[in-house]
């Protein structure tokens, strides 16, 4: 007796743990509300269109943060997806397994860099190759007939924080299309050899096919990090809270103008609108993962099936 | 009979043959764009990692270990309280994140083995990918305003937030790992599950867990967006775990968006430690890993 006495009590404890991750979300979410529950009731639905920023006259919206975090993170999406499923590509169907390893550390190493470290090289290092390089030749080919491409060069803005969002996100999702890849059928794959299929037309049609929406699941999660990232946004971006005209203007996103302004957030209400945009972002950012999730899990759940 | 396969060949096979080359052609081109992609994200890599190098070598010296920031524009200063802050903060977190992180996983793996477990194990998953900012605004709501100013309380807490969902996930992991006749030879033997569970599944799956901890201490030795408004910084020593604390990660930013180039060098000696450390946690994880 004494012994089902321990057992329960050991099983009790670990309930209360596992419960306590249910809790920890629960209570962030209703902190959230509730930090953000004044701006909430002041401004409605219309803060989320509202393109004022003005804290002095505490007139308030989320609009410029809200444009600034899409465009930015799509724009790191568009960059990092082609690449990461380049590497992905390589290092299963084309690597030798010693330099597969290698590569694989290397990306590894890649998503273990602080964002902080990402921003100081931002700053300083690719800052200056955008505004000095790479940004004009943009702007002076696609900038003279799409006026997205327009205007002067700073350095800093949506487009830089774009690249470097690219950059730190690619692990994310080349480490998970690797094994997206790696769960193909190794008979699809000679399938397509036996019928004459090139390397690449294999590739295409008997990989990347098959595993489609585990990529797509990749790409998701990886827009879900690009949303939420803050350090190296922030240093990058320029931090000015306008809809930009250029993708080279400067810009602000929700997480930079919660990073930059809430410890100088002054009234209630410039606090509780900054926690309203940190909720606004918890909630994308929780959609965005529960449908990554689901994407990955169904293509997992097919494997199995095919077993 | 000659003439006809002669004939079939004459007129289909050229035109094959060239489709074919071109197909060919086109295979290795695609195969060659794989490994120029490869190139393109390993760049930014060793360029951060070169520059973080040779910048911060040159600014690093005994005193940054040692002394205290310098007011801008005076030469010297170190950054031995983030340093220090930055270790009491990881110790707070992996005294709160690591215990619980581990009963959670131990939940997952030996009783969550039904609706209500994947349902907790979903949730984790969710969680890793909160941002850390929002720990931070929660944090700030949740300890901050309550304890009534910024602490080293506060910072810890922050970063357990984000530790435990990812210890969870690598300890769930392991232990599902070992294999289940050696749940049933412990019971077997009458010991009670919880002893089966602490002395023998724990042990088997040790290595693993202490990888996972060690890699989720390495990501939160970075994070300085829940920092600002929990443990906010600080210039000097703290002396109590309730006054706000020093750390690198909030010193590099304040540094680096700073306009003194005394301090911009800092902050690249401050990047080169923090980079040390985290490859250093990364690098052993992986040899732990390894040996087995």
């Amino acid at each position: 007796m004494k012994r089902r006495y321990g057992d329960q009590v050991f099983k009790a404890v670990a309930y209360v743990f596992g419960c306590s991750i249910i809790a920890m979300l629960g209570i962030m979410l209703w902190e959230m509300f509730r930090g953000s529950s004044f701006a909430i009731d002041k401004y409605g639905p219309s803060f989320l269109f509202s393109k004022a920023w003005d804290p002095v006259a505490e007139e308030f919206g989320a609009w410029p943060f809200i444009y600034g975090t899409i465009v930015s993170s799509l724009l790191a999406l568009a960059i990092a997806t082609p690449i990461s499923v380049g590497i992905a590509i390589f290092l299963v169907e084309i690597a030798p397994k010693w330099f597969r390893d290698v590569i694989g550390f290397l990306i590894e190493l890649l998503a273990a860099i602080p964002s902080i470290v990402y921003g100081l090289w931002g700053i300083f290092v690719l800052s200056p190759i955008i505004r000095e390089y790479i940004a004009p030749v943009f702007i002076n080919t696609l900038g003279t007939f799409i006026p997205f491409f327009r205007g002067p060069s700073f350095g800093v803005g949506i487009f830089t924080a774009g690249v470097i969002l690219a950059i730190m996100i690619i692990p994310t999702i080349a480490s998970i299309s690797r094994e997206v890849l790696m769960v193909v059928p190794e008979s699809q794959r000679e399938a397509a050899l036996a019928l004459g299929a090139t390397k690449w037309e294999m590739i295409r049609k008997a990989v990347l096919t098959y595993s489609r929406s585990g990529i797509l699941g990749a790409m998701i999660i990886g827009l879900g990090r690009a949303i939420g990232e803050t350090m190296s946004v922030t240093m990058v971006i320029g931090n000015r809270p306008e809809v930009p005209d250029s993708i080279f203007d400067p810009a602000y996103t929700m997480a930079s103008v919660i990073a930059n302004e809430f410890n100088e957030a002054s009234s209630n209400l410039y606090l509780s609108t900054l926690i309203e945009i940190g909720f606004l972002l918890f909630a994308v950012t929780l959609l965005v993962n529960i449908f990554a999730k689901f994407l990955v899990w169904t293509t997992s759940r097919g494997v199995q099936e095919a077993k | 009979m000659e003439s006809v396969l002669k004939s079939s060949k004459g007129v289909g096979f050229e035109k094959s043959t060239a489709r074919l080359s071109r197909r060919q052609a086109q295979s290795k081109i695609m195969v060659g764009m794989t490994i120029i992609s490869m190139i393109l994200a390993l760049t930014p890599l060793f360029s951060i990692l070169g520059y973080v190098l040779v910048k911060g070598v040159s600014a690093l010296n005994f005193d940054f270990f040692t002394e205290l920031p310098a007011p801008p524009g005076e030469i010297g200063g170190g950054m031995a309280n983030g340093i220090v802050g930055t270790f009491i903060l990881l110790g707070l977190a992996s005294v709160i994140g690591i215990p619980v992180g581990l009963m959670a996983g131990i939940f997952l793996s030996e009783y969550g083995r039904n609706r209500f477990g994947k349902f907790v194990s979903f949730l984790t998953d969710i969680m890793l990918g909160v941002p850390s900012i929002v720990v931070g605004i929660v944090v700030y709501g949740l300890v901050v305003l309550m304890m009534g100013g910024f602490s080293a309380y506060a910072g810890g807490m922050a970063l357990a937030f984000i530790m435990i969902p990812a210890v969870t996930r690598t300890t769930e992991e392991m232990l599902k790992l070992v294999p289940n006749h050696m749940r049933e030879a412990g019971l077997a033997l009458g010991i009670p599950q919880w002893r089966v569970i602490m002395k023998i599944i724990l042990p088997t799956a040790l290595r693993g867990i202490i990888t996972g901890v060690m890699l989720a201490i390495a990501r939160v030795a970075g994070e300085t967006a829940p920092l600002l408004f929990t443990a906010f910084g600080n210039m000097y020593w703290s002396h109590s775990l309730n006054q706000p604390i020093a750390s690198m990660p909030v010193l590099i930013f304040n540094y680096a968006i700073s306009p003194y180039a005394e301090w911009q060098a800092q902050a690249w000696a401050g990047a080169l430690t923090l980079i040390m450390m985290v490859i250093l946690l990364n690098v052993t994880a992986r040899v732990i890993t390894r040996k087995r």
